[in-house]
């Protein structure tokens, strides 16, 4: 008798069948990879401003777009379709196999950080093509970048399974998960600049990492010469890390405890 | 020995006492049916053991394992068993031969994915998207899946529901070969005549509790039950309860001198006897 496969490999073999069944959505692809695309389109035409000398609003925006674009594509895609998998029997089904929780979680991981680098580029190619997008020459921000999108995307990950418990069903789940994004998005600076909001916003958005992987994503595309306009003058990278590096942990802790398969 | 075995099993939500006591002992090779109606506590028993949920006394051993266990020992006791539920309405955006493909990675020692399509009559619709599926189809996937690790066991609950009779007839067949290749099974049905023409074993659990477990021919003394004769004198239907109904009909064909009007010699059904035993415990 052959041995039950890894939860590793299990999860990868459940990363490519996420893919494969994302692609063939349609209607949530070109919501999910253009979105961003379309917000830059509409945001960069409405303000032609410059925030700072040699900053345009498309670059801060830019920033920001892809720091929620890693908490809409992972955060809120997971805690709405994974109740509707739970509606549908979907999950239940999966525990009744020798599948392992683990495996389901890295498929899903690797389905978001995929459509993740789908969605970066495009965005960053647009931005480049259209709205005058400069992109960061030293390798540094290039580093930076990595491991912003590679922690941004396990971290909104984990947080989207872990908060997939919260909506009673997946109709509802919409109308549970959306308004918190929206109101992370206008607390965080993704849609206005962050040192112009009121300090008791700025203060409630640095308990979530939103606001973090924004600050972190204009260290890579604002000049360094911007830092000094941040609330800490700073960009406050290794705060960035361990404020993310304890979202996932959080993440990860109520995903393995409390994740639910079946709808009672 | 028994591949199923509960003792004293007990279950309940807040102040419904959904499973209140059940012993069972299930054969391996056998194919055991378990009835009741809606709310008897059939799918809270199933469920735990099937693992999906927590009882709350007794003891339940299936292969030899605590389904309640969790972690590496639960995988290796999923990879032998099998588990169609009752109802799944998965997104369907895959192919039905994909969706086969891709879960019998699960398993250790899967069954041929071409041959298990074939068993369950979907060889010309391998290609199509699940959601394209008609009802009856879909349910011959989830058989599918249900058995593509080569299960010692399988859990099939209400198999053929909202099938037409000649898909259940099909359905019938495939359930049958699977037990003559070796799989016990476990199934849950409302069709007693399903449960009489597939199972080896019926128990009848209502309101918490077995009320009896035997062979269906048997069920509530249904073997050594009185007859019934029904003919038509004159313009009235009468008939009779009768041990000895050749005796009977024998009497009333010297009476009629031949033939007797509308003629007709029953037994009480699988479903009467089902009907009267569910019946019969209010409270």
């Amino acid at each position: 008798m052959n041995k039950i496969p890894s939860a590793l490999q299990l999860g990868i073999r459940r990363g490519g069948l996420e893919i494969r069944q994302f692609a063939r959505q349609r209607e949530s692809v070109v919501f999910t990879l253009l979105f961003p695309v379309i917000l830059l389109a509409i945001f960069g035409s409405v303000f032609q401003n410059t925030i700072a000398p040699g900053v345009t609003f498309s670059q801060y925006f830019v920033a920001g777009m892809i720091a929620s674009g890693l908490i809409n594509t992972g955060f809120q895609a997971l805690a709405i379709t994974i109740p509707m998998e739970r509606d549908v029997g979907a999950l239940k089904r999966l525990r009744g196999t020798p599948m392992p929780a683990s495996s389901y979680f890295i498929g899903k991981a690797i389905l978001i950080f995929v459509s993740m680098v789908i969605q970066i580029l495009l965005l960053l190619g647009f931005g480049v093509a259209f709205f005058g997008l400069e992109m960061p020459t030293e390798s540094s921000k290039w580093l930076t970048f990595a491991w912003l999108v590679l922690l941004g995307s396990a971290c909104s990950t984990a947080l989207g399974i872990a908060f997939s418990v919260v909506p009673k069903s997946g109709r509802g789940a919409s109308a549970v998960v959306s308004p918190i994004v929206i109101i992370l998005q206008f607390f965080s600076g993704v849609f206005f600049v962050f040192t112009q909001l009121p300090p008791w916003m700025q203060q409630v958005a640095a308990i979530f990492p939103l606001k973090w992987l924004t600050q972190g994503m204009r260290s890579v595309f604002l000049p360094e010469s911007f830092a000094s306009q941040e609330v800490a003058q700073s960009w406050e990278l290794q705060t960035t890390f361990v404020v993310l590096m304890i979202w996932l942990a959080i993440g990860i802790f109520f995903s393995v405890r409390k994740f639910k398969w079946d709808r009672d | 020995m028994s591949l199923i075995e509960v003792k004293g099993l007990k279950k309940s939500y807040g102040d419904v006492h959904a499973v209140r006591g059940v012993d069972l002992e299930i054969a391996q090779g056998e194919i055991f049916s378990l009835l009741g109606p809606n709310g008897a506590g059939k799918t809270t028993t199933v469920e735990i053991l099937e693992g999906f949920r927590h009882r709350d006394a007794g003891s339940v051993s299936v292969l030899g394992f605590d389904p309640q266990t969790r972690g590496r020992e639960s995988r290796i006791w999923r990879d032998r068993i099998g588990i169609v539920l009752q109802s799944s309405l998965d997104a369907g955006d895959l192919t039905v031969i994909e969706t086969i493909n891709h879960f019998s990675g699960y398993y250790s020692n899967p069954r041929n994915v071409d041959e298990v399509i074939h068993s369950v009559g979907l060889k010309e619709k391998e290609g199509a998207l699940i959601r394209n599926l008609s009802g009856g189809q879909r349910r011959r996937l989830d058989v599918a899946l249900g058995i593509i690790g080569s299960p010692e066991l399988l859990f099939l609950d209400e198999p053929t529901t909202g099938f037409d009779p000649e898909a259940r007839r099909a359905f019938w067949a495939l359930i049958q070969q699977l037990r003559s290749d070796g799989t016990s099974i476990l199934l849950t049905t409302h069709y007693l005549d399903e449960a009489e023409a597939l199972a080896d074993r019926v128990a009848v659990i209502n309101k918490g509790v077995i009320m009896e477990v035997s062979t269906p021919a048997d069920l509530g003394g249904r073997a050594t039950s009185q007859a019934t004769v029904q003919w038509r004198d004159g313009a009235e239907t009468k008939s009779e309860k009768t041990d000895n109904p050749t005796t009977v009909v024998s009497a009333l064909s010297t009476r009629f001198n031949g033939e007797i009007p509308e003629l007709v010699v029953t037994r009480p059904s699988l479903e009467d006897i089902y009907l009267e035993m569910i019946g019969g415990v209010d409270e």
